[in-house]
């Protein structure tokens, strides 16, 4: 079976005025039909790049080098016209932060129609594929068409663009950071919304730092570090028993666990080192860990690892 | 100790007054870790706020180690500012861009008139600092936009810190970092807090965290007479009923 979305060796370095920013290196994922894929790390290793380079919306200062496959299109390589195509209707994004990813002065309706039009429906389609998503979620078109978007409740924002993302019946959504600033119970109803999502038949990439919520949510995971991809596989299994150093020390770090911090900070993303990005911090170091980057060796069950403790396996 | 005894702080929206905190008192000892936690928009930030002596309430009292504070204006308030210290949630919007990180961390003390005279002794206690919350003295050279998030609240800290506050606040000061940096940020006022016998009010959504370090948890529904009113839910259509008997109690008292 072939995958529905393949990232292949991704790289993407933003030009600054301090040099690259190296944002992505040589990331590769694949999303099957149907499935969710978690992708975890610290504010920084690349996690927002990642969903921005999939759906084209990188700004004009970045290189971008590798290759990136929905159903088999070279999504890199796509023009302005095809890529409306796709935007919404193959790949939807929930953006990070409703309240401010919505214009502020126009009413709601106005926005959710124009967004659904955008996906190729009439204004009646629209309005009943809007009303019946909304429905789902508890939210009725007509009470809140003539609502600005700080007049409704933090869950309620977030159930407007979900609905939103889903109006154009995409193949994959890409949530961002869904639960960022909510308190437990706004977790709580996202994390089944997004369950719901999934439930649907779509696929989804759930971009996170909340290592709870990635828990909760299950399905298979991709952690990521200074950059790099640095442990892949079931959700389950990561947090079961994480199979790179860093995985296995950011869950020490849980306040449930041990609360303990790692020492030292990733390395800059202008002047990556040679090697491991992990070794100057990491208490398993050995002698090939100042000395080269590992590859992802295989570990087990589907599980792999950026980490020479797995490469004589 | 400080402590918030009886404040009630109403703000003014479209709907008409509504009430935030509602009478709520709270005590932060020295030398320990208090929690505060509750839902959004039950009144956390805004006690918060009061006990940092930014928010004037509208009844009630805040003191500082048996100071009262009777005056709020911000003359009268200068003196006593470095004795509590504030932490926000986003560090990317309370630090001033045009800043380098490391001014940043000296401007409470500038701001105070404790600012060391000599270069080299700014210098030092600037290092101190930074070293303190894990941060390189490359990085107090950048301005806010050239570091990470994570780094940037440790300069937060680093900022709050610098004025040997007697209190500290910290609002959400770890739900937009990950949990190693949230460790680290903690461990570090572990370690002033064992020195200093700095007192702590932890304000957070995350029970867990607070069940693990805090010593003593406080739910600001049991400490205010009010309900969780959040400003954008009093016009949504199950919050109007919560706004409206906010109002309500506001009239009969």
């Amino acid at each position: 079976m072939t995958a529905l979305l393949e990232v292949k060796d991704l790289s993407v370095g933003f030009r600054t005025r301090r040099g690259v920013v190296q944002a992505l290196s040589q990331a590769s994922v694949s999303v099957e039909q149907g499935e969710l894929l978690l992708v975890v790390g610290e504010s920084g290793s690349g996690k927002t790049v990642l969903a921005h380079s999939l759906l084209r919306l990188l700004p004009r200062n970045v290189d971008v080098s590798g290759s990136i496959r929905l159903g088999g299109e070279d999504v890199l390589a796509l023009q302005p016209d095809a890529l409306r195509r796709v935007r919404g209707r193959r790949m939807a994004l929930i953006p990070q932060s409703p309240a401010s990813s919505l214009n502020p002065v126009r009413r709601l309706g106005g926005q959710l129609l124009e967004a659904a039009r955008a996906r190729g429906l009439t204004e009646a389609q629209s309005r009943k594929r809007l009303r019946e998503l909304l429905g789902e979620l508890g939210l009725d078109l007509d009470s809140i068409s003539g609502r600005y978007i700080h007049q409704l409740s933090g869950g309620m924002q977030q159930r407007v663009v979900n609905a939103m993302a889903l109006v154009g019946e995409p193949d994959i959504v890409i949530a961002d950071e869904p639960t960022s600033g909510l308190d437990s119970d706004l977790v709580d109803a996202t994390a089944a919304q997004l369950r719901e999502i999934s439930a649907r038949g779509a696929s989804l990439l759930v971009i996170t730092h909340d290592l709870r919520l990635a828990e909760r949510l299950g399905g298979r995971l991709a952690l990521l570090y200074a950059s790099r991809i640095v442990e892949v596989g079931p959700a389950a299994a990561f947090f079961q028993s994480p199979s790179h150093p860093y995985g296995r020390e950011l869950l020490r770090a849980l306040p449930e666990r041990e609360g303990k911090s790692i020492p030292g900070m990733s390395p800059e993303l202008t002047a990556l080192p040679g090697h491991c990005a992990f070794a100057d911090r990491c208490p398993d170091r050995f002698e090939p860990c100042t000395e080269s980057v590992p590859d992802l060796y295989p570990v087990r069950d589907g599980v792999h690892a950026r980490c020479f403790a797995h490469a004589e396996r | 100790m400080l402590s918030a005894d009886a404040v009630t702080k109403t703000y003014r929206a479209a709907a008409g007054r509504v009430v935030a905190v509602d009478g709520a008192s709270l005590i932060v000892q020295p030398g320990t870790r208090v929690g505060l936690v509750g839902p959004s928009g039950s009144g956390k930030s805004t006690l918060a706020q009061i006990m940092a002596m930014l928010l004037e309430p509208d009844s009630g009292s805040v003191t500082i180690d048996g100071d009262r504070v009777e005056k709020w204006g911000l003359r009268s308030l200068r003196a006593m500012r470095h004795r509590v210290q504030l932490i926000f949630q986003a560090p990317r919007v309370s630090v001033d861009p045009r800043l380098r990180v490391g001014d940043a961390i000296l401007e409470p003390l500038a701001a105070s008139g404790m600012l060391p005279a000599g270069a080299d002794e700014r210098r030092a206690l600037l290092q101190s600092w930074a070293a303190r919350v894990g941060l390189t003295n490359d990085l107090l050279e950048r301005f806010p936009h050239e570091v990470s998030e994570g780094q940037l609240q440790r300069a937060c800290l680093a900022r709050a810190l610098v004025v040997c506050p007697r209190y500290l606040i910290c609002d959400e000061l770890s739900s937009m970092l990950d949990v190693s940096t949230q460790a680290a940020l903690l461990e570090a006022i572990a370690a002033v807090q064992d020195e200093h016998g700095l007192g702590l009010l932890l304000i957070t959504h995350d029970r867990v965290l607070a069940d693990a370090w805090c010593g003593e948890i406080a739910d600001i529904r049991e400490l205010s007479r009010c309900e969780a009113v959040d400003p954008a839910v009093c016009f949504s259509d199950d919050g109007g009923f919560r706004a409206q008997r906010a109002l309500e109690r506001l009239d009969a008292a």
